[in-house]
């Protein structure tokens, strides 16, 4: 079958299985478990006994039938069957009480089903994300944290931790991800704010901010391609390709290697992601300095400040909590940095990033448990930074 | 100490025109009050005189100095604005303080001169707090402390009360005379568009309209003596009834037969042989119509509305014909049982206001 068609029809299952799943559960939250109308006690008792049966009953026993045939009763003793049994069990009682919240005995009335309906509809819609989220988000977190646990010869222990700790690419990665964690938020942010200011007082300014925004669009090894022409070199008797190198052999200097020179290629590739992330900060900042009350600045204006202190004094501190927000989500995105520094570079010349690392121990060393703990680390790093921007974010909408 | 002159003023963006010739002197110490309907161009007005917007045409001098092009800052004026405009990421202090700061003033005078602001206002318990932690009358007084402190020659003021509910704008209202009482050097400019703060609080009014100025003149000036139509229905709650006439006497004073068979009417005002038979409008307010037994010189209609509000009494006459506006008449006291009843009103010559061609006869 053609690749597109492919692709088409996995849209349309998407799609149709989403608008499926919301209009099938309301119908049968709505018409079968919980109508909206009163009932007498005869019969909700009859609504129980059938519920007991296909509520509950069929349910359970196909979780039991799951357990038996996926562990099997024989395993029930060791530490795997125990768990899967306790889940089982749990899943059983829960069932039970959802029988109980939903078949009520005696008489109810149209108001009770409504309210009752209303409280499990949230959960009926996001169930799939959850179980979706919990199967590819929150079990892998734990299984990395059990991966960088066990060690190469069985044992459980921090032996993962204390190896990766004396390896020196690691460091270097360490070193690399804290100059990335200083330079690129801070370029794209004052970049970013200066590109919002200034595309706001002249007349093509949207085509500017266009233009700047553009790179938000390109895949992050899309751009790496491009800035790795931008930084190509060829031999001193050849024209040069890369525009720096042609820009830079026009000046008189001898054509660079860029990439391989040390310290350095670590700002050539760190421009690629400011050059990316700029975009960003611009668009939220130009929407912060237009909720500025303009009345603040011409009382500014009367005041006597001059631009620059409108700017700084004015204008700046009254946006303080959308460039926190921007600041701490590009951070985010810098401790991930994997695909310019993978593309680009892999790691060599002294350009390693722990996602780098990670990859490398993980899929090409086949190093399971250090890569796993390099993982864990990125992880505690993004974590408080991950809270603070969600707390953060949250205080501007209110 | 400083008076302003404003010559041949204009404003136009573009090709429109929002304000042109504006004449004006307003000497220093006096409280202007400009007026008008809404997009009459008086913050505009406001906003050239502080420098906010730029003045296309003629000139304008503060204390004998041209400032057409001169900042804002440099001009000795300081500003309250409509929503106040109060940083909001500073204190009430370092709102206050902005200003003095960026002149490069010491602490010591910085200091002095916000204290004694807030001593003024009463602010002194809220100088450590946010702006939003304030009520709207608070934060309006930050904004006036934050132009005292700067001493300015002019005050600017643009409707500075239309934020405040109407208690608290009463309050205000007083607060700002006493303001000017205790500074009576400093020459105030405000802007608003409800004509009781205009007639409580100016020295003088402007009255804007039509891209230009109407009128100007003390409160009493313009309700006793306006110069034309539309100030005389302007000013004055509920506006001023004009009834179509034609001249029939003339003389020291005037007598004017009504239109539509409304008996005729006896007007104060002055005019010439050569006015007989001029069409005019006759101009008497609500307050000044009285009810009378005289069912020849008077106008007689039917009640079709009437508002008992207990101190007055308003009726509302069926119109002649469709699209007039009623006539209004506004009796002291409380009337019952008016309505549907045929009426006649008269009102004291004096009282009785005649324009021609929408002039006042008194101006010519």
């Amino acid at each position: 079958m053609h690749p597109a068609l492919q692709g088409l029809i996995t849209i349309i299952i998407g799609v149709g299985g989403c608008v499926g799943y919301f209009f099938f559960s309301n119908y049968l939250l709505d018409k079968f478990l919980l109508p909206a109308r009163a009932m007498t006690a005869e019969q909700t008792a009859l609504r129980r006994s059938l519920g007991t049966i296909f509520l509950f009953a069929v349910p359970a026993l196909l979780v039991l039938a799951l357990y038996v045939t996926a562990i099997g009763v024989g395993s029930i003793a060791s530490a795997g069957g125990m768990f899967w049994l306790l889940v089982a069990v749990g899943l059983i009682f829960g069932l039970w009480r959802l029988k109980d919240f939903v078949f009520a005995s005696g008489p109810t009335t149209a108001g009770h089903n409504i309210s009752h309906a209303n409280m499990i509809r949230p959960w009926l819609f996001l169930a799939p994300a959850i179980l979706a989220l919990g199967l590819y988000l929150t079990y892998p977190v734990f299984e990395t944290l059990r991966l960088s646990l066990v060690q190469r010869n069985g044992g459980v222990g921090f032996g993962n931790y204390t190896f990766m700790f004396g390896e020196q690419k690691f460091w270097e990665a360490m070193r690399n991800n804290m100059l990335w964690l200083i330079v690129v938020p801070a370029m794209s942010t004052v970049f970013g704010l200066l590109a919002a200011q200034l595309t706001d007082r002249i007349s093509w300014g949207s085509i500017a901010k266009m233009m700047i925004f553009m790179p938000m669009a390109i895949s992050m090894v899309g751009a790496s391609v491009i800035w790795k022409l931008i930084y190509e070199s060829r031999p001193v008797d050849v024209e040069q390709i890369g525009i720096l190198n042609a820009v830079w052999v026009a000046m008189g200097g001898e054509p660079q290697q860029w990439l391989t020179l040390p310290v350095w290629n670590n700002f050539f590739l760190m421009i690629v992601l400011v050059w990316i992330q700029t975009g960003f900060a611009m668009v939220i900042l130009s929407a912060a300095l237009r909720g500025i009350p303009e009345e603040t600045v011409e009382a500014a204006i009367v005041d006597g400040a001059n631009p620059f202190q409108i700017f700084f004094k004015i204008k700046v501190p009254q946006i303080m909590p959308t460039i926190v927000v921007v600041w701490t989500t590009i951070t985010l995105v810098v401790l991930k940095v994997f695909d310019i520094v993978f593309t680009m570079t892999n790691g060599q010349w002294g350009t390693q990033v722990l996602a780098n690392y990670m990859y490398d121990k993980l899929f090409r060393a086949n190093d399971w448990g250090t890569g796993s703990a390099a993982a864990m680390i990125i992880m505690l790093l993004v974590t408080p930074i991950l809270v603070w921007n969600v707390r953060n974010a949250r205080k501007e909408m209110r | 100490m400083a008076g302003l002159n404003l010559t041949n003023v204009a404003k136009s963006y573009g090709d429109v025109d929002v304000l042109k010739d504006i004449n004006l002197d307003i000497e220093a110490g006096e409280l202007i009050v400009f007026v008008g309907p809404s997009g009459c161009g008086k913050s505009t007005l406001l906003r050239m005189i502080a420098g906010l917007e730029k003045i296309t045409a003629g000139e304008l001098q503060i204390d004998g100095l041209v400032v057409n092009d001169v900042p804002p800052a440099q001009r000795g004026i300081a500003m309250v604005f409509q929503s106040y405009a109060l940083y909001p990421h500073m204190t009430v202090r370092d709102n206050m303080a902005f200003a003095l700061k960026l002149a490069k003033l010491s602490k010591q005078e910085i200091d002095d001169a916000v204290n004694k602001a807030a001593d003024i206002l009463q602010l002194t318990p809220y100088l450590d707090r946010l702006p939003k932690a304030l009520s709207g009358g608070q934060r309006q007084r930050v904004a006036i402390g934050r132009c005292i402190v700067r001493d300015p020659k002019v005050f600017l003021f643009d409707e500075p009360l239309s934020n405040l509910d109407a208690a608290l704008r009463v309050a205000t209202r007083l607060e700002i005379a006493q303001l000017k009482e205790s500074m009576p050097d400093r020459t105030m400019i405000y802007v608003t568009h409800d004509q009781v703060e205009a007639m409580t609080l100016a020295t003088r009014i402007v009255v804007l309209a039509n891209k230009g100025i109407s009128q100007v003149g003390t409160p009493l000036d313009l309700y006793e003596r306006p110069e034309n139509e539309f100030v005389a229905q302007f000013i004055g709650s509920p506006a001023m009834n004009l009834f179509p006439g034609e001249i029939t006497e003339t003389g020291e004073q005037t007598r004017i037969a009504l239109e539509g068979g409304h008996g005729s009417i006896l007007s104060a005002y002055p005019s010439t042989e050569a006015d007989k038979g001029g069409k005019v409008n006759v101009g008497i307010r609500p307050e000044d119509l009285q009810l009378t037994d005289d069912a020849e010189n008077s106008f007689t209609g039917t009640v079709n509305v009437q508002e008992n509000l207990g101190e007055v009494t308003l009726l509302f006459f069926n119109p002649d014909k469709e699209g007039v506006d009623p006539v209004i008449a506004k009796l002291p006291g409380i009337h019952r049982g008016l309505k549907g009843e045929t009426l006649n009103l008269t009102a004291n010559p004096g009282k009785v206001h005649v324009f021609m061609d929408g002039k006042s006869m008194l101006y010519r």
